[in-house]
């Protein structure tokens, strides 16, 4: 089962620059997360954070016990063998072929013999789908196989916790439905707790169980993803709509007058549907993350925003309803 | 500024403080160290020895003239090759070193950072001074102490040639004020130096290399930078060195 990652009060600065400040929230152990937020608020700066690749001023990262920001730096580099973090666009060691890429950290932290290691490697290969690759250079492919390829490389290990940086970015609607699907079935495969950074509104409302968002130097919700769904909150329904109206400017915000003069002229916005997340590809097991959530969720159900509690009740009615609908055939073809 | 210039110097020795300790931190990368040894080596080797050929032939020619002015023409040899082995040898080495060598190993570093591959390294719980400082700064210094063999060399044989040949010296005054003049801890000195040399370009080169500023461009700065620096520092820990020496170890005969 996967850890469960604890943020308390974390705050960055770039020299007078601040990024965010005072963010706290709590990873579910097993669950997968989203970070939101539109380009340039520090979602990777956050990232990196959680891994102790950049040092906040202020505030902790608890995983197990070890706080990422202040532990000594021995308590972290063993910390981080618990961790998979998947670049943005691979990071990948230009000078290693694929397969030396994705068999390094088993040669740098196991004493597993060569046959082993290529057994495990090419196992990983065939889940991201690189079969045939992985004699080639970084340099040789595309970036969407660059991105698998750290993907790969990040797995290989059997990570605790996975961290995955824009897996989007650079890939076509069809591949990133392909790798949405491919870190649902990560999850339910292994139970790893996964939190993704991005801002494709795709994985946003398919993979979650839980949503957050970083706009304005600060976290503006985390949840359930039905709270963040259901928000009304200005900024949080200009992204999920995509629309040029609210908060958002070109640059990080907009000044006042065109948010007043805005406000004139305002369209109102389609109501947002919540659409079924993703589940395990057929023959895998069911997510065990689904059951805890469910329960976690139930317990906190009343300090939720009334909007978030009747989504949220209404998935699980469903879900009931479908499992219902489903147990008797799968029963008969048994 | 003034702040900003300190904090860099004291991030240029903590990282000297980190190689130290991760030199003897197992596994070594053996592998790496001899590629890079190799690399060092195999982009200096050509250029130190053309350089050294007119470099020991200018000492020669200088000393020589002056030795006949004050009439002490006998003493040219041990002279310029005090001058060769002690001053520039190192210093053609550690030029070297530094513009070919270290200038490669700050390219290398800095457009790995810029990829996040020493990010990624990191993340997999490896530390990128060990894996990669550590060998590169080594192969600097091995190959810094090697090359001063060679350069003090073929710098003496240039001296020889043109002190003979042009200024119509005898080979056996020129070879005798060797002994006359210079001694072993002359050598010593000059070997330690070229090690120290070695350590800085190396040191320097790695510095800049993990810490470039922003982009590709950053890089080519970096690069910029690491080979200034690395020369500003050479010829201030030179002058301190040779200060020192002159004070502890007293010249033959005086």
């Amino acid at each position: 089962m996967g850890i469960e990652v604890v943020v308390e009060g974390l705050t960055k600065s770039f020299g007078e620059q601040n990024i965010w400040r005072d963010v706290s929230l709590t990873l579910p152990a097993g669950e997968v997360s989203v970070m939101l937020g539109p380009s340039g608020t520090g979602k990777t700066v956050f990232l990196k954070s959680l891994i102790g690749l950049l040092k906040p001023e202020k505030g902790r990262v608890l995983i197990n016990g070890v706080d990422m920001v202040n532990s000594p730096t021995r308590d972290i580099y063993e910390t981080r063998k618990l961790f998979g973090l998947m670049f943005q666009d691979g990071a990948l060691f230009g000078s290693l072929s694929l397969f030396d890429n994705i068999a390094f950290p088993l040669r740098e932290h196991t004493r597993k013999k060569e046959s082993e290691i290529r057994r495990i490697v090419m196992e990983r290969i065939e889940v991201v789908g690189l079969l045939g690759a992985e004699g080639k250079l970084p340099g040789e492919i595309s970036g969407g196989m660059r991105k698998r390829a750290g993907l790969a490389r990040a797995l290989v290990l059997d990570p605790q916790i996975i961290l995955c940086d824009e897996p989007d970015s650079g890939l076509d609607p069809v591949r990133t439905a392909y790798l949405s699907q491919l870190l649902i079935d990560l999850n339910a495969q292994i139970d790893a707790t996964m939190l993704i950074v991005t801002h494709n509104l795709d994985i946003a409302a398919t993979v979650p169980d839980n949503m957050g968002m970083l706009f304005r130097r600060e976290l503006v919700t985390f949840g359930p993803r039905e709270v963040l769904l259901t928000s009304d909150e200005p900024v949080v329904s200009q992204f999920l709509g995509g629309r040029r109206e609210g908060p958002i400017g070109m640059s990080e915000e907009k000044d006042a007058a065109t948010l007043a003069a805005e406000a004139n002229s305002v369209t109102p916005a389609a109501p947002r549907v919540i659409v079924p997340q993703r589940q395990p590809s057929p023959g895998l097991p069911p997510r065990r993350a689904v059951a805890r959530r469910r329960e976690r969720v139930m317990r906190m159900i009343d300090t939720l925003p009334p909007a978030a509690r009747s989504a949220i009740r209404e998935t699980y009615a469903r879900d009931a309803a479908a499992a219902t609908v489903t147990a008797p055939v799968a029963g008969s073809g048994a | 500024m003034i702040t900003g210039a300190l904090r860099e110097t004291g991030r240029l020795f903590a990282l000297a403080a980190e190689v130290g300790r991760a030199v003897f931190r197992r596994p070594f990368q053996f592998r790496e160290f001899i590629e890079q040894f190799w690399f060092v080596a195999s982009v200096t080797i050509l250029p130190a020895a053309l350089v050294s050929i007119p470099f020991g032939a200018v000492i020669a020619l200088q000393v020589g003239s002056l030795t006949q002015q004050l009439g002490a023409q006998s003493f040219t040899g041990g002279a310029s090759v005090l001058a060769v082995v002690q001053q520039a040898s190192p210093l053609i080495v550690a030029l070297l070193i530094a513009g070919a060598g270290g200038s490669a190993i700050c390219a290398d570093l800095g457009s790995r950072t810029i990829r996040e591959e020493l990010d990624a390294m990191e993340v997999m719980g490896v530390s990128p001074v060990q894996r990669l400082v550590v060998p590169r700064v080594l192969a600097a210094m091995g190959v810094a102490v090697l090359l001063n063999g060679l350069v003090s060399v073929v710098g003496i044989l240039g001296g020889y040639f043109f002190n003979v040949v042009m200024q119509g010296g005898t080979p056996g005054a020129y070879l005798s004020s060797f002994s006359a003049l210079a001694q072993l801890p002359d050598l010593y000195v000059s070997e330690l130096k070229a090690l120290i040399f070695g350590f800085i370009a190396g040191i320097v080169a790695a510095h800049r290399g993990l810490n470039p500023r922003g982009g590709p461009k950053g890089v080519g700065d970096a690069v910029n930078q690491s080979v200034v620096i690395t020369f500003l520092l050479l010829f201030f820990v030179n002058m301190v060195m040779t200060a020192v020496y002159l004070r502890i170890v007293p010249p033959k005969g005086g």
